[in-house]
């Protein structure tokens, strides 16, 4: 199966003025079609700057290396115009930050219309008919009488539906969802999740969902990584991850985490703090937090390890080599 | 139990206006609520956002006077606002945030900053609130090192420490927790919840602990309260309540939350329907637009707060009629 875009060896360094500093340290990264990919990390540790940067987001303060290919196409280094033409169009993007998407100016049916027009050439009844169906595709109830609002006079969630709908005018390939719930409360969480499956599985549309909450992630996602200080540290199928972690960092994140059912336990906090990326610690970033260190660790940063297809981290000592893989249960 | 805290029928109204012509309307931010929290227990108040667990953590400090209701504290009505009877009891209730840079003084070092309530109380000699400060940043797991750093020199997780070790100086016996944790991430999150856990032993504190994760709230809660549209709709112990939530509301709450290991046979409810508005709540059980079970008699009836015979408290028409209509439900 040929991947409809593939992150390799991606890079991202940010001019701050007085210095140069590498957020990405080279991300290795695909997605099929269809496929529905997690990516998850503590802040900070280069979840949105991986698809800022592949969609050529960032600005002039960053400089990207390395490759982002979509159906083979290069874009990093492509021209404005052919970046322009596949934004929207072919990858989608929910921003993590909601009042930077939505113009609170305009009524959100005029927003929606105006998405239609630049993708899809739609104008006049078409573009109010596909704008309708939209909107009712998302959840959105009376439709029609909700045209000629603007976004303050929608709640939080359905604000969240109307990006959705926005984001998927264009009927993308691929829809990056950064945090797309955060600021949601559970019960609308799980209705924004169940719609974003929904709307996945019927238009065989790929998803990448960005999270900090693994249990999004591990009840939304065929296929997880796990970032850890701009680099991904471990990957696999998300029942594998969440089954049998095999990096110290992706073990220590779900013993952190509190359960909500079975005998309660002190939890396993992870101790010190993630690195700023200006005093990364030389080999692996993660070693100065790590139980299972060793001389080695701090020698050279670890290279991944294939540990069953599909399931690669890069760790000295996996949990398979501390003869200690543990097989969660994962119903 | 003897109780700590007692809250009954507390409530907050706000007058507001609505809509174009700013037609005049009342905001119910909280609506009768009544609780205790025995010395050192932790009640956790959990709910979505404007529920009202913000508003209820004020009128317990007694920040914001009630529309109607009591608070007690160590057997005593809480005093009036701004009195010094009032000023004495705060020193034994503190307040905790959600945001630790915006409560900490910027200014001042991380040993100044834990010190400081001790000198605005003229307790001890400037020799001995040095110490003090120093055993608490002990406490709550600083190094001595970090004490001459200055706020934004610290991680999210120092300083939320710092802001626990400041709240403990001088010894409360309640401390209102809102959101405490919210902005840390899971690794540090569980530094902090442990440290709750080990303060409680070592210290006797009682906690109002405020969240809107379930999951956070069963590791420190003794009991936990389920607000909606400002009001309890379900109370019990976490085990019980979030291994079987009685109210409907509760149930797709749990439900809702997005767990690693999903418990075999754990059901998923996804309501319909928007989030609640508390200027137009709704008639009968606020939750009756939204409820999957609702029956005629939800719409015209407020049900009242009733205890089953585990012992929880639930706001439901049907948790109190037909067990084996709950049961299909
Ligand atoms: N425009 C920028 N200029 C300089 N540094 C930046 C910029 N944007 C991001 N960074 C840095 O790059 C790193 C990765 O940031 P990123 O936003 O990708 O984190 P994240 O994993 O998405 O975190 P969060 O969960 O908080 O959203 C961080 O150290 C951040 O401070
Ligand atoms: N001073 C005020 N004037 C008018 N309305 C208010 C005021 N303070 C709070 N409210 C309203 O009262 C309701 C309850 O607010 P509160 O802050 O207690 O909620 P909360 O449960 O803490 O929510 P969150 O989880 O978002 O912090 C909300 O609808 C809020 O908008
Ligand atoms: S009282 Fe009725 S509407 Fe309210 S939660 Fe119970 S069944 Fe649902
Ligand atoms: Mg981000
Ligand atoms: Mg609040």
């Amino acid at each position: 199966m040929g991947a409809l875009v593939a992150l390799s060896g991606l890079t991202v360094d940010f001019d701050t003025g007085k210095r140069v500093v590498r957020a990405l340290h080279g991300v290795d990264l695909s997605v099929a079609r269809g496929e529905a990919v997690g990516l998850v990390g503590e802040s900070g540790s280069g979840k949105s700057v991986t698809w800022l940067a592949a969609l050529g987001l960032l600005g002039g303060r960053a400089r990207i290396g390395g490759s982002v290919q979509l159906d083979g196409t290069e874009l990093v280094g492509a021209p404005v115009r052919v970046l322009e033409a596949m934004r929207g169009k072919r990858i989608a993007m929910i921003f993590q930050d909601p009042a930077s998407s939505l113009n609170p100016v305009h009524r959100i049916g005029r927003q929606i219309n105006e998405a239609l027009a630049l993708h899809r050439g739609l104008t006049g009844a078409a573009a109010r008919a596909e704008t309708l169906r939209l909107l009712d595709r998302v959840g959105i109830p009376a439709a029609a009488r909700r045209l000629d609002d603007y976004p303050h006079q929608l709640s939080g969630g359905q604000n969240q539906r109307v990006m959705i709908a926005m984001a998927l005018a264009g009927e993308p390939d691929l829809l990056i969802a950064d945090e797309p719930t955060t600021a949601l409360d559970a019960t609308i969480q799980a209705q924004i999740l169940a719609l974003l499956g929904e709307l996945r599985r019927d238009g065989n549309m790929a998803m990448v969902l960005i999270s900090h909450d693994l249990g999004v992630v591990a009840e939304n996602c065929d296929r997880v990584a796990v970032m850890y200080a701009g680099r991904i540290v471990e990957e696999a199928s998300a029942d594998r991850l969440f089954g049998a972690p095999q990096h110290p960092y992706t073990q220590g994140l779900l013993d952190a985490l509190p359960d909500l059912d079975g005998p309660r336990r002190r939890l396993a906090a992870i101790p010190g703090t993630v690195p700023e990326p200006t005093r990364l610690p030389p080999g692996c970033a993660f070693a100065p937090r790590c139980p299972h260190a060793e001389a080695a660790c701090v020698a050279a940063v670890p290279t991944f390890h294939l540990l069953t297809p599909g399931h690669r981290a890069a760790c000295l000592k996996p949990a398979a080599s501390r003869g200690m893989a543990r097989e969660r249960a994962v119903a | 139990m003897s109780t700590l805290l007692s809250a009954r029928g507390l409530a907050r109204h706000y007058a507001v206006r609505t809509g174009l012509f700013g037609r005049r309307a009342s905001l119910r931010a909280v609506d009768g609520v009544s609780f205790d929290v025995p010395p050192a227990r932790t009640l956790a108040l959990v709910g979505e956002s404007g529920c009202g667990k913000t508003t209820t953590a004020k009128l317990v400090l007694g920040l914001i006077p009630p529309t109607a209701g009591t608070v007690t504290f160590e057997g005593e009505a809480l005093p009036r606002p701004n009195t010094v009877a009032w000023r004495e009891a705060r020193q034994r209730m503190q307040m905790i945030y959600q945001d630790p840079l915006g409560a900490l003084d910027r200014r001042l070092s991380v040993l100044r900053q834990v010190a400081e309530p001790l000198e605005i109380h003229q307790v001890g000699t400037k020799a001995e609130r040095r110490e003090r400060a120093l055993a608490l940043l002990d406490a709550v797991g600083l190094q001595p090192h970090l004490a001459g750093r200055y706020p934004h020199e610290l991680s999210g997780g120092q300083r939320q420490r710092v802001v626990l070790a400041r709240a403990l100086i001088l010894e409360p016996a309640l401390i209102v927790a809102d959101e405490p944790v919210s902005a840390l991430d899971v690794s540090i999150q569980a530094q902090v919840l442990n440290l709750f856990e080990d303060l409680q032993a070592r210290f006797g504190v009682a906690f109002l602990f405020i969240s809107h994760d379930l999951k956070v709230v069963r590791q420190v809660a003794h009991d936990v309260a389920v607000m909606y549209l400002g009001r309890i709709v379900e109370q019990g112990a976490p085990e019980a309540l979030f291994r079987e939530p009685v109210h409907p509301y509760t149930r797709a709450l749990v439900s809702a939350i997005p767990v690693v290991r999903r418990r075999a046979g754990r059901e998923r409810i996804v309501l319909e329907g928007d989030p609640p508005n508390p200027i137009a709540v709704p008639s009968g059980c606020a939750f009756h637009p939204r409820c999957p079970v609702a029956v005629a008699a939800c719409r015209s009836e407020t049900p009242a707060l009733k205890t089953l015979p585990d012992g929880r408290l639930v706001a439901c028409h049907l948790a109190h009629g037909d067990a084996a209509m709950r049961k299909a439900a």
